[in-house]
């Protein structure tokens, strides 16, 4: 774990919420911690420069926004040597927004998986199928919510220990 | 929505700007005055689109560890079991998923330790353990905004 002030903390905390609706968002940040606005702005780029984030930007709600459907695709790809590559091509479709390589078991035969985004399951089945055929994976399937029991982001500051 | 705000979101889903008069940066990127940008981020905000603007910190970039489980759990218990693993504040999604492994949830924690002292308490405490541990092994792609299409005609520039 990182070495936070507890500064550092608080303004941690106010970036993991929602900026405040306001023209000088920093400069209310700021004053709610009794910082300045200058400090909070400067602290803000550092944690980007350090990659404590990985972004910082608006978090749309992608079913209003008309991104309605998407699917866990799973690729079985026995031969180790054939990740790295056919990871990277799958990983290069514009519907897909995360690509990742993951442990496989006796009963879970999949090495990589992509979530796959389009406007109905069926057209999320549709794409997966064409960068099976594309790609040259043919064992893979597609795994769908049926129901969301959670959906939340970390709040890792409320939980930040401090020393001092 | 037109296309004037679909410019925006693009803009501040890739990068909000971080510096003391963030709506006058974006107006100037779109061709708007300080006051619209900012009315039309706070319209898009009120209306639900934005769900919110700030950090998406990594867990791995301020050093915690994060992974992907999955459990096989009779369908009749399922609900009982998704409750035991969303009191967990480590646990930001969990969905029942059409397959034998029915039950996927993604979990965090400060290190690995606490990572699989977690998922052994769930294995236990449902009665349908060992849970699965699918941490990543390899990255190929996160891609967390989603580009609108700009109709070219009539765009403001």
């Amino acid at each position: 774990m990182i070495d936070l002030t507890r500064d550092e903390v608080k303004i941690c905390a106010k970036l993991q919420g929602s900026l405040p609706m306001t023209k000088r968002p920093f400069k209310d940040i700021a004053e709610e911690l009794g910082l300045t606005e200058e400090e909070v702005i400067a602290k803000t780029k550092e944690f980007g420069e350090k990659k404590y984030y990985r972004r910082f930007g608006a978090t749309l709600r992608h079913q209003k926004a008309g991104f309605t459907a998407n699917g866990m695709g799973i690729w079985c790809v026995p031969n180790e040597a054939d990740r790295q590559r056919l990871g990277e091509a799958l990983a290069a479709y514009s519907e897909v927004s995360h690509a990742y390589e993951r442990p496989s078991f006796e009963d879970w035969p999949y090495h990589l998986f992509t979530m796959i985004h389009g406007e109905s399951d069926d057209e999320v089945r549709q794409i997966a199928k064409r960068m099976s055929d594309e790609v040259g994976v043919a064992d893979y399937d597609v795994l769908f919510s049926i129901r969301e029991f959670k959906k939340s982001s970390m709040q890792y500051f409320d939980y930040w220990p401090l020393d001092d | 929505m037109d296309d004037i705000d679909r410019k925006i979101l693009n803009i501040i889903q890739t990068g909000f700007p971080v510096t003391e008069a963030p709506y006058e940066v974006i107006g100037e990127k779109v061709g708007v005055p300080e006051d619209e940008a900012f009315e039309r981020v706070k319209a898009l905000y009120d209306g639900k689109i934005i769900r919110r603007i700030g950090a998406s910190f990594d867990s791995r970039g301020i050093g915690w560890t994060s992974t992907l489980c999955a459990m096989k759990v009779p369908k009749e218990h399922i609900e009982d079991v998704a409750k035991i693993v969303s009191a967990y504040p480590g646990v930001t999604h969990n969905y029942e998923r059409n397959h034998e492994y029915n039950l996927w949830f993604t979990f965090i924690a400060p290190d690995l330790a606490a990572v699989e002292k977690g998922l052994k308490e769930i294995g236990d405490k449902s009665g349908f353990g060992p849970v699965r541990n699918m941490p990543m092994i390899k990255k190929f792609k996160i891609k967390v905004d989603f580009k609108f299409k700009e109709k070219k005609e009539g765009a403001a520039q």
